[in-house]
């Protein structure tokens, strides 16, 4: 069907590969009744999290992707198949697309035992050859020994269980889980996240999860994928988006706090990054700016090196600058700090140790001083 | 015991409930998942319950005479009259009864959440498996509902199958009709006998209902 082979690079040929390949890669526009912008691939065995408030159009995503909400422009291809296309007025029918869906309140058939939501979704022939299957599945989510309960006798745990084991005896050609485990208390989310990891490293299918959980997100998927409003605003490893932010939008959606706004300047010989009274060394980026041009700029928390009182080193000398403490939280054995600066309302959020907290006596009103690590300042163009 | 009069009752009650299981089924499936329009269509559904019986039976006579829109058409087709005949008062009870075997399977189909029906689907089942494996055994409790009701109702239905049917023995008299001829003709012990008996089926039918909605979770009655 396509030429293979003749990829000019390996990145092309990856592309390649979720395009026509295995994968699944997704392009869906609207402009309502929900606007969608959407634009996204996810390889195989790849946990992909869709991430952002909620109204933002994630369930519409997964539902338009299982063929349960329609859109009205764009295309949809799993495993080397088309699965919609708006252009050519292709949609294959929900049951023809082969997808494993979890809802998020679970949608276990309530008078079926565990057994038989399961056994629906084994294909089959034969009977007892359909029973095995349903039952090897239910145990690989651990739950043996519970098959003939009915969904009201299971805890709210078991049911998510059952919900996987059902979306996976389809044989899927890809997974979508919409927030799977909003339903459940915090002990029992924890427990289930970290059955879902061990289950996915088994799985070699695209695997979809929609949560408004960050911390979830980042913990589980290997790709995010920022979504406001419908539309995709930027993808990528949680590492690389909880650093590199594209837009300040995408920072606060990401409830990223360090968002600054500066100017680039010509200081000391050199390009240097404007903030108040400070001119910020910047280790990569400023290039691309002319002097004069107003940015936002960004830094993760991690990066911002608290200077101990009257014991001053090396790293002091990169990007010194001095606030006001506005805000100390203690939250177990961290310490949540706001600084204030006398420049500019915006504030500087880092996280240090209770202890050493204590250790610099640091409370409310006083004035302290840190470091801005210059390799990990993040340049943002004004627009967007 | 006018034996001719609960054997017209009972076969009317029975014609009513088989025929009005498929309709009910399938208008109340509608009228649960409609969006638009479903106002009118409910009130519409609705209209005998709250119609004079004698009201509803009249134009239904209209209706049904030999010059009346149906009547006409049944005439022309078989060459006899709906009024007073069985197929007559029956098809007036498939009309009076219409709300009885809608309402209750709507409510249980409104009960069904969507996501099962999806869930259902995205397990690779049709539509068609989809309602005889998921929905129809999660609305069982508003059929059963659905199906007493109608039945003690037709049993008990006095004012329309009069204006309708008459009291024709063997044809048209029902138990609820012989039991006002009784009345009549001053036989209060063989009227008691006979409601007696209605009132045992009455009770039977909305403890079946109770009992089994009560087995079945929900209730729509």
């Amino acid at each position: 069907m396509f030429e293979s082979g003749h990829a000019d690079s390996p990145g092309q040929a990856l592309d390649e590969q979720a395009r026509h390949g295995e994968g699944l890669s997704v392009s869906l526009h609207q402009a309502g009744p929900i606007p969608l912008a959407a634009d996204f691939a996810c390889g195989p065995g790849e946990l992909l999290g869709l991430v952002g408030p909620s109204g933002s159009g994630k369930t519409t995503l997964l539902r338009a992707i299982a063929g349960l909400t329609e859109v009205a422009s764009g295309y949809i291809r799993c495993g080397g198949q088309s699965w919609f296309d708006a252009a050519r007025g292709h949609s294959l029918s929900v049951q023809a697309r082969r997808i494993g869906f979890v809802f998020q309140d679970y949608a276990l058939f309530p008078h079926l035992s565990a057994r038989d939501n399961v056994l629906l979704a084994v294909e089959g022939d034969d009977v007892a050859t359909r029973r095995t299957m349903a039952e090897a599945w239910l145990s690989r989510v651990r739950l043996e020994g519970l098959e003939d309960r009915l969904p009201d006798q299971l805890s709210g745990g078991q049911r998510q269980r059952v919900a996987v084991a059902r979306a996976l005896a389809r044989k899927p050609q890809v997974l979508l889980l919409d927030e799977p485990f909003s339903a459940v208390d915090q002990v029992t989310r924890r427990r289930l996240q970290r059955e879902l990891a061990l289950l996915r490293e088994t799985l070699t299918i695209p695997m979809l999860l929609v949560t408004h959980d960050l911390e979830e997100a980042s913990a589980l998927a290997d790709r995010l994928c920022v979504l406001h409003g419908g539309k995709t605003l930027q993808s990528g490893t949680p590492e690389t988006l909880f650093r590199t932010p594209d837009t300040p939008q995408i920072a606060r959606l990401l409830d990223r706090h360090n968002v600054f706004s500066g100017e680039v300047v010509e200081a000391h010989g050199e390009r240097r990054l404007a903030w108040g009274p400070y001119r910020l060394e910047v280790a990569q980026g400023l290039a691309a700016f002319a002097p004069g041009q107003s940015l936002h700029w960004y830094l993760p928390p991690s990066d911002v090196v608290l200077h101990r009182r009257g014991r001053p080193s090396n790293g002091e000398r990169e990007n010194p600058v001095e606030g006001r403490i506005q805000e100390m939280v203690v939250l177990g054995g961290v310490a949540q700090i706001t600084l204030a600066f006398d420049h500019g309302a915006q504030t500087l959020r880092f996280e240090i140790t209770t202890h050493a907290a204590r250790r610099n006596a640091l409370a409310r009103g006083e004035v302290v001083q840190v470091s801005l690590l210059a390799a990990a300042i993040h340049l943002m163009p004004d627009k967007g | 015991m006018d034996w001719s009069a609960l054997f017209v009752s009972l076969r009317l009650a029975v014609g009513t409930c088989l025929i009005l299981l498929p309709v009910g089924l399938w208008l109340g499936r509608r009228l649960a998942r409609m969006r638009r329009r479903r106002a009118l269509l409910e009130a519409l559904v609705a209209l005998p319950l709250v119609m004079p019986p004698t009201v509803l039976g009249f134009y239904l006579m209209l209706a049904f005479a030999g010059d009346g829109p149906v009547g006409g058409f049944w005439a022309s087709l078989t060459g006899t009259s709906l009024n007073f005949s069985f197929t007559g008062i029956l098809l007036a009870s498939l009309v009076v009864n219409l709300p009885f075997a809608v309402q209750p399977i709507q409510r249980a189909f409104e009960a069904v959440p969507e996501t099962l029906r999806e869930a259902a689907w995205c397990s690779g089942l049709s539509p068609r498996q989809t309602f005889w494996r998921i929905e129809l055994p999660l609305v069982r409790s508003g059929v059963v509902s659905a199906l007493a009701l109608t039945f003690a109702h037709t049993l008990g239905e006095f004012g329309v199958i009069l204006m309708v049917g008459g009291a024709i023995d063997g044809e048209t008299r029902t138990l609820a009709i012989a039991i006002y001829d009784r009345v009549q003709s001053f036989d209060e012990a063989g009227a008691g006998r006979m409601s007696a008996l209605l009132l045992g089926i009455s009770f039977l039918t909305i403890g079946v209902v109770y009992g089994l909605s009560r087995r079945g979770g929900r209730r729509h009655v």
